[in-house]
């Protein structure tokens, strides 16, 4: 299937009425796009934004109708991530879709609209003590951190995975709108639920390639009374490994270890406490005496905490590992790079084996860089994916590199969206 | 093989030699006899004898068993112990039962990465029995884990009382090889977390057994905690430890498990194991925190507080290990114990948002009382899983039409009060046919999409979960013809 070009032939002629059905849909919001609407240099055509599923499904049902590829947008934060699409005749802006359905304090539930951000999340979660434990690292220079329906869809998480584990964990219920206009839901608005398969699961990290999601019930936690940062500096990848094994086999039950090595500047691991006003105070005294000569407690976040290391010139590595092949990694990775003159810059959950790496936006040096470390992946038994990149040079990068069961991801993708018009190009194998 | 037809029995006989010599002699069971030991799980009102039933070895031999499967098109049915309780482990009576309880390997306990490998047929409690001595251990802890598999728990994504802190099989697995039900033996994740691409990992956990069979799974081991606090409260009844349990969650404490039993729950525990609770409880709370000494010590006292305050006539603290075993004792072996006290019974496993517990469980009383069934309560208090244990005697004339129709309106009462109609037991072949109570046809159909995905011929465990199977079909909609590239696999679609 051609689709390079935004719409068919035979449907140009048809745009007026197209456009006319997609304001019919969403009661009058809908226009032709702008030049800022586009996606990682790809124009887009249309710009719909539906109030709600019932909105948001009659829209899909017109992009079926004309065949339109679609993607969903939320506040933009993660567009750059993942594959560039290969068209985007209709883009579907969540921005209305910001609601909270549903907040139930007691039962430590909230039901949201997907183009809600987390940081208007977290204001309304604030009053009853609680949060929703999903912290994916903000861009530089802001604190916006997306929406709940960016966040699933690229599955991103930060530092407090470690101890609340990731999207997909706390994601206990959703609806969706498929390709051809069908609403779905899964799961529920209980914490505890095995009735069905669990669509949340495949809907999280899938790119917006298997539908649109419009809504999300997610579990919450108390917010902690205390936290306290406790921080080493680390002079080597040696250290780095010793200090997150001491870490996590502790019995102090930190809430994240993150590391963070800047090429200029001074590398460290922090941990965070988070309990009682007494318990952290213990904990963390203790923490400090594990870590050793020249670790530190604070109570406000190092200033790099649940930021990217990288920004919109660079590319971004996610390097998974498992957790004792830390060192490993990091020297693969200096390895890989010191024959083009620089360190990269790393920060991650190394105690979870999520590390980011930030490469300059160069191809061959990207292209090589990647290269050898997916070569050696093995030995530390994680994947290497380039997760942001500027536009003018991700169609010369392999995005994804190898991918265990890609043709069953190729069956379930033709399963839910045969005419492959859901964010053509975003995901694995051109998924 | 008397309840086959002679063309079925021919197409068995052949079946049974080609299974013999893929997986050898002693693999395959084809006496009547023999085969009976496995027609049903847990749930023993369901019965079917499968036609041949394989004892696997290996990864190999599953594979194999697939494999041959598949070229008769014949179904297939993964078990592990035999313990579940909605039928999820209900043979075919065409098919093929792949028994794994000879696979019982547990891997290197690899302590710097919180990780072990293990083999489908390896009891739950086997693991935290290798993983202790080292510090660690597994934490989802079914009642049933002296003697459930490993297979088994990732097909139901199987929880257990301290899921409340720490979660469910499937926030506990970071890999699996599975035979996938076109024969493919197919490695997802490892030690390593988010392996690139749709997350068909979580998927599989929880889909009991349709979208293939496990082979070999990758856990993750938890770290034993430091202290662990232990208390057994008596309330009036249930009203009084239910807004104990609001009141313990509502202050912002995780504990890692609160359980709460009725009386009649009790009784019956009194009677199968004499655990010795305070006399005249309408309700018993097992209130259990772990942690850092630090923050622990603290809660515990809150705890404690809000019990008495909310109406706990007696408190007993666990001193040790032992005694804490004894609280245990009492509620791992309710399910069996209502035994002492009917003839028969049926475990609910329905779930309602915590804080409509008091209202539910009033409504079950109403229930109870108007149709004269009998109903023990024992369940999950901090997540709102209740376990109803309907109790019956089958050799009433209609009392066990009766207990049904109660055990039904339990299930729509969850449903009416935002609920689920099972929390960790799965669907299985019981409980398929309340699922579109709960689920619209898109959202089934949607569902069955994964399905047709993985097994398109609907021969991995047929006829669970879902009420009507989907006609999967050719993929609708192509509406141009694949570019030769894309069909040599040299380029993408898009
Ligand atoms: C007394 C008692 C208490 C219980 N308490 C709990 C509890 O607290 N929490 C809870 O969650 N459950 C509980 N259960 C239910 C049951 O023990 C669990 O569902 C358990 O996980 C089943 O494991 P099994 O090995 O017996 O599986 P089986 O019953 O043999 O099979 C269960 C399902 O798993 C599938 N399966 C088995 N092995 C594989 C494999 N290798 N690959 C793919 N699919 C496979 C089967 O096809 C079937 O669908 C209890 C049961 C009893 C009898």
């Amino acid at each position: 299937m051609n689709r390079t070009s935004a719409v068919p032939e035979s449907h140009r002629r048809d745009d007026t009425a197209a456009l006319a059905s997609l304001n019919t849909a969403t009661r009058g919001h809908a226009r032709t796009a702008r030049a800022s609407d586009g996606v990682a240099g790809v124009p887009a055509r249309y710009v719909a934004l539906p109030c709600d599923t019932a909105q948001a499904a009659a829209v899909m049902t017109v992009a079926a109708e004309y065949e339109m590829t679609v993607l969903a947008r939320g506040s933009g934060t993660k567009l750059s991530w993942g594959g560039a699409p290969a068209s985007v005749d209709l883009l579907i802006d969540t921005s209305r879709m910001d609601a909270v359905i549903e907040h139930n304090a007691g039962d430590l539930i909230v039901h949201t609209q997907a183009g809600l951000t987390l940081t208007a999340l977290a204001r309304r979660l604030s009053p009853a003590g609680q949060r929703l434990a999903i912290d994916p690292p903000a861009p530089s220079g802001s604190a916006a951190q997306g929406t709940v329906g960016g966040v699933i869809s690229t599955a991103a998480s930060g530092p407090l995975r470690l101890s609340f584990g990731a999207v997909r964990d706390l994601l206990i219920g959703v609806t969706m709108v498929r390709a051809d206009g069908v609403i779905a839901h899964a799961g529920g608005k209980v914490v505890k639920n095995v009735a069905g398969y669990d669509l949340g699961k495949l809907l999280a990290g899938s790119f917006g390639t298997i539908g649109v999601m419009t809504e999300a019930i997610f579990r919450l936690h108390p917010y902690p009374p205390a936290q306290r940062w406790v921080s080493v500096p680390i002079p080597n990848s040696r250290a780095a490994h010793d200090v997150t094994q001491r870490v996590i086999h502790s019995h102090l039950a930190p809430s994240a270890l993150e590391l963070d090595r800047p090429n200029s500047g001074h590398p460290s691991i922090s941990v965070l406490l988070e309990g009682t006003h007494a318990g952290v105070a213990d904990r963390s005294a203790t923490m400090r005496e594990l870590l050793g000569a020249g670790a530190v407690e604070q109570e406000i976040r190092p200033p790099w905490w649940g930021r990217r290391p990288w920004d919109d010139r660079s590319v971004a590595l996610r390097l998974t590992h498992q957790i004792a092949s830390l060192q490993t990694l990091i020297d693969a990775l200096d390895a890989a790079t010191r024959p083009f003159g620089f360190l990269a810059d790393i920060r991650g959950a190394a105690g979870v084996g999520i590390l980011h790496a930030v490469l300059p936006a160069d191809p061959t040096t990207v292209t090589t860089i990647t290269a050898a470390l997916r070569a050696a992946a093995a030995t530390w038994g994680g994947d290497v994916v380039i997760l942001d990149a500027p536009a003018d040079i991700r169609a010369a990068l392999d995005i994804w590199g190898p991918v265990n069961g890609l043709a069953l991801m190729r069956r379930i993708k033709d399963q839910f969206d045969p005419e492959h018009r859901l964010a053509p190009g975003r995901f694995v194998g051109g998924i | 093989m008397t309840n086959l037809q002679p063309a079925q029995g021919m197409v068995v006989a052949t079946l049974a030699k080609r299974l013999r010599s893929a997986v050898g002699d002693n693999a395959v069971i084809d006496d009547h006899v023999r085969l009976r030991t496995y027609e049903c799980d847990g749930l023993t009102h369901h019965r079917v004898t499968p036609a041949l039933v394989v004892l696997c070895e290996s990864a190999a031999d599953i594979r194999a068993v697939v494999v041959i499967c598949v070229e008769a098109g014949v179904p297939f049915v993964a078990r592990g112990s035999g313990t579940g309780l909605s039928g999820g482990a209900l043979p075919h009576a065409d098919g093929v039962l792949i028994v794994t309880s000879r696979m019982r390997g547990v891997g290197e306990i690899d302590i710097a990465n919180q990780r072990v490998v293990v083999e489908p047929g390896v009891i739950n409690l086997q693991v935290s029995r290798a993983a202790i001595p080292h510090g660690y251990y597994y934490a989802p802890d079914p009642s049933s884990q002296q003697i459930c598999s490993i297979g088994g728990n990732l097909a139901e994504n199987s929880g257990g009382a301290h899921c409340l802190k720490y979660g469910f099989t499937v926030n506990h697995v970071t890999g699996v090889e599975i035979v996938t039900p076109n024969g493919d033996l197919l490695r997802l994740g490892g030690k390593a977390p988010d392996p690139t691409g749709y997350d068909l990992l979580g998927v599989i956990v929880g889909s009991e057994g349709t979208l293939g069979v496990a082979t070999e799974v990758t856990l993750k081991l938890t770290r034993l905690p430091e202290s662990v606090r232990t208390l057994l409260a008596a309330f009036p009844g249930t009203d009084e430890a239910g807004a104990a349990t609001s009141a313990i969650i509502g202050a912002g404490v995780v504990p890692a498990a609160i359980e709460m039993m009725d009386a009649l729950a009790i009784q019956a525990a009194e009677a199968a194991v004499q655990c010795d609770y305070p006399p005249g409880a309408g309700a018993v709370l097992i209130v259990e925190l772990d942690g850092p000494h630090a923050e622990v010590e603290q809660q515990f006292h809150q705890v404690q507080q809000f019990c008495r305050d909310r109406g706990a006539f007696e408190i007993r603290v666990a001193v040790d290990d032992v005694e804490r075993a004894l609280f245990w004792k009492g509620r791992k072996s309710a399910f069996a114990a209502v035994g002492r006290i009917s003839p028969d019974y049926i475990v609910q496993d329905g779930v309602v948002p915590r804080t409509s517990l008091p209202t539910v469980l009033g409504r079950i009383r109403e229930l109870a009382e108007s149709s004269g069934i009998r109903v023990a309560n024992v369940f999950h208090a901090g997540d709102g899983n209740l376990h109803p244990l309907v109790l019956f005697d089958n050799s009433v004339p209609g009392e066990s039409d009766r207990a049904e129709r109660v055990s039904g309106a339990i299930l729509d009462l969850c449903i009416e009060y935002g609920g689920s109609i099972t929390g960790e037991h799965g669907v299985g072949s019981d409980k398929a046919k309340y699922m579109p109570r709960m689920f619209t046809d898109d959202d089934l159909d949607t569902m069955q999409l994964v399905r047709c995905a993985f097994d398109a011929r609907g021969l991995a465990n047929p006829g669970k979960i879902f009420p009507t199977p989907r006609l999967c079909g050719e993929v609708p909609g192509r509406r141009q013809g694949a570019h030769p590239l894309v069909e040599a696999g040299l380029a993408e679609a898009f």
